[in-house]
């Protein structure tokens, strides 16, 4: 088993699975909170479009799909505020990328097996190109260090955006700036897990956090643990019994998240609280509040 | 080639049939799935049927049972989560994820099925047999009669759940029963738009005539009429050109939604609406 690690493909693999599962715990973690699941849910389709399309003119995929993501985030950023909760405009546009991508791909080849790579991801082909590799270990690092910049006032804007902007927080720059992160973790959760599957990695570990711990720091630190451990754990089976890892990512992820939800049902009812959702449920109807004393009062504690 | 000559193949009617089959259905549904809000559901629920088509490939039966029997089970696990909506986009996500890692096992079991993968994912419309026009017919006429059956129940409970439920109306089972006509709808859609776009079929036609007519009935209807001529259009280009059938029709559905929204914006809709709201606010709400 050992001597796998002296194989360079198989350590670029547990590298990059462990620096994109810390980038997708601190990414995903503001995702969830915000509830933006689907529209980071369309980055991915988008990113298909972009992948596929950088195949036809022979670039690397990381770099189409950075792209693709990138400018999408922007317009879904800059309309951030009258989107929230548009599932049918994101669909559009997410319907309307799939089908490029699938243009692209007939222009590009014919092969099958080349449109299932790109939508189930396959980490160990990381390797194929050392400068997409290095690209993905400096954007992923830059990724980071912005989001340690930027964590107290987009933690404040997230959770309470109206309060924010009264305090002079730049919270419209702030959702611009999240998706541009948000659009290169996606482009790089890709290619690891493929894009239908990125929901794992991203959205899977914040959740089950959120489930089990409520300090902010905790949460997050324990959604990369456990990126990190699902990762590794699916590099591993996958080397070992040869089956696709993103099964092995995406399966424990999944089945992690439906045991922690279902044991908080049953075991301590009383101090389950549901994820943090300051949607338009909370955001845009304060006096929904007043219907819910009970949802309020946990929102309230959390908050101090 | 033009329509005419192109209509003397089989191949080529049996695409347009089921085709004209899919979207009258994607096109009733799909508006009771905005109004409904579900829209991330449908969209959830197609990927499920992959799983569902990738393990009847395992099993060696037909895809079409195997994606019946997922997004039924699938849709009665979203329609059983009901009213929690605060967290049923991240279960939705999560369940659907676990599927879709299933069913990239089940291909990367059978490597021979590669090929009949793909064609789940994006459709196969020229590959249409008269068995699966027969097939689609089928599920077609169960499908709208049902939808015919709880018509006005259905948009109740769509409309206004706490109301109808005030008034006797059963919203849980409709939930249900809406959602048994969704799983049949995904499951007909994926020979003609793979189950990767049947969102398109669902929610293109249905998004631009919500916006152009605020009575249901002239929505459906308009829904209906547009999902049937998005889908003809766009087989035909498809022919044409040698381009995908799905992206011909995404890219129909999009560019007419896009052109709603600027009819919309323009001051043309107050001239014909006489400066009634195109939209009731319901419609919205439910879409939000």
């Amino acid at each position: 088993m050992m001597e796998l690690f002296h194989q360079d493909f198989v350590r670029n693999a547990f590298l990059a699975g462990a620096l994109v599962a810390v980038l997708t715990a601190i990414v995903g973690y503001f995702v969830v909170m915000r509830s933006e699941a689907f529209a980071a849910h369309a980055l991915s389709h988008i990113g298909f479009a972009g992948a596929t399309g950088a195949a036809v003119l022979g670039i690397s995929s990381l770099f189409g799909m950075l792209g693709f993501t990138a400018s999408a985030a922007l317009a879904i950023g800059a309309l951030e505020k009258r989107l929230r909760g548009r599932h049918i405009e994101i669909g559009m546009v997410l319907a309307f990328s799939l089908g490029l991508g699938v243009l692209f791909l007939q222009m590009y080849s014919n092969s099958a097996s080349e449109a299932v790579a790109i939508l189930f991801g396959s980490i160990l082909s990381v390797d194929t190109d050392p400068a997409a590799v290095r690209w993905m270990f400096i954007l992923g690092g830059a990724a980071l260090v912005a989001l340690a910049i930027m964590f107290r006032p987009l933690t404040f804007a997230s959770i309470d955006p109206e309060t924010a902007e009264a305090r002079g927080v730049p919270v419209r720059f702030l959702s611009i700036a999240f998706m541009l992160l948000l659009a290169i973790t996606v482009a790089e959760v890709v290619q690891i897990v493929g894009i239908l599957l990125m929901f794992a990695l991203l959205i899977a570990p914040p959740a089950i956090a959120q489930h089990l711990f409520r300090r902010p720091a905790v949460v997050i630190l324990a959604a990369a643990l456990m990126g990190i451990a699902f990762t590794w754990f699916g590099l591993l089976l996958a080397i070992w019994t040869g089956y696709p890892v993103s099964f092995f990512i995406a399966g424990s992820a999944a089945a992690t998240y439906l045991i922690v939800v279902g044991l908080s049902h049953v075991i301590r009812p009383h101090h389950f609280r549901p994820p943090e959702h300051p949607d338009r449920e909370f955001v845009d109807h304060p006096q929904h509040q007043h219907a819910h004393p009970h949802t309020h009062a946990h929102t309230h504690e959390h908050r101090h | 080639m033009d329509l005419r000559s192109m209509l003397e193949f089989p191949m080529f009617q049996n695409a347009f049939m089921a085709g004209t089959l899919v979207a009258i259905v994607a096109g009733v549904v799909g508006y009771f799935l905005l109004l409904r809000g579900l829209t991330f559901a449908g969209h959830a629920l197609s990927h499920v049927g992959f799983a569902g088509a990738a393990g009847a490939l395992v099993l060696g039966i037909d895809p079409v049972f195997g994606l019946l029997a997922f997004t039924l089970l699938a849709g009665m696990g979203i329609a059983a989560m009901g009213k929690r909506i605060d967290e049923r986009d991240t279960t939705i996500g999560v369940i659907m994820t676990l599927l879709l890692a299933c069913g990239s096992l089940f291909i990367a079991l059978y490597h021979a099925y590669a090929e009949q993968a793909y064609s789940v994912l994006f459709g196969t419309v020229m590959g249409i047999s008269r068995a699966d026009v027969l097939l689609t017919a089928v599920l077609f006429v169960i499908v709208l009669a049902g939808m015919a059956a709880v018509f006005r129940m259905l948009l109740f409970a769509s409309y206004d759940p706490q109301v109808a439920e005030a008034r006797g109306v059963p919203v849980k089972f409709l939930a249900f029963v809406f959602m048994i006509f969704l799983a049949i709808t995904v499951t007909l859609s994926v020979q003609i738009v793979g189950v990767l776009l049947i969102f398109t079929l669902l929610v293109g036609p249905a998004a631009a005539a919500m916006r152009l007519s605020a009575s249901p009935p002239r929505a459906i209807l308009l829904s209906t009429v547009l999902a049937v001529a998005y889908t003809w259009l766009g087989i035909y280009v498809a022919i044409r050109q040698n381009y995908p059938v799905t992206f011909c029709i995404a890219t129909i559905a999009f560019a007419a939604y896009v052109l709603v929204r600027i009819f919309e914006a323009s001051p043309l809709p107050r001239l014909f609406a006489g400066g009634r709201r195109q939209t009731s606010p319901t419609v919205q709400e439910s879409a939000a």
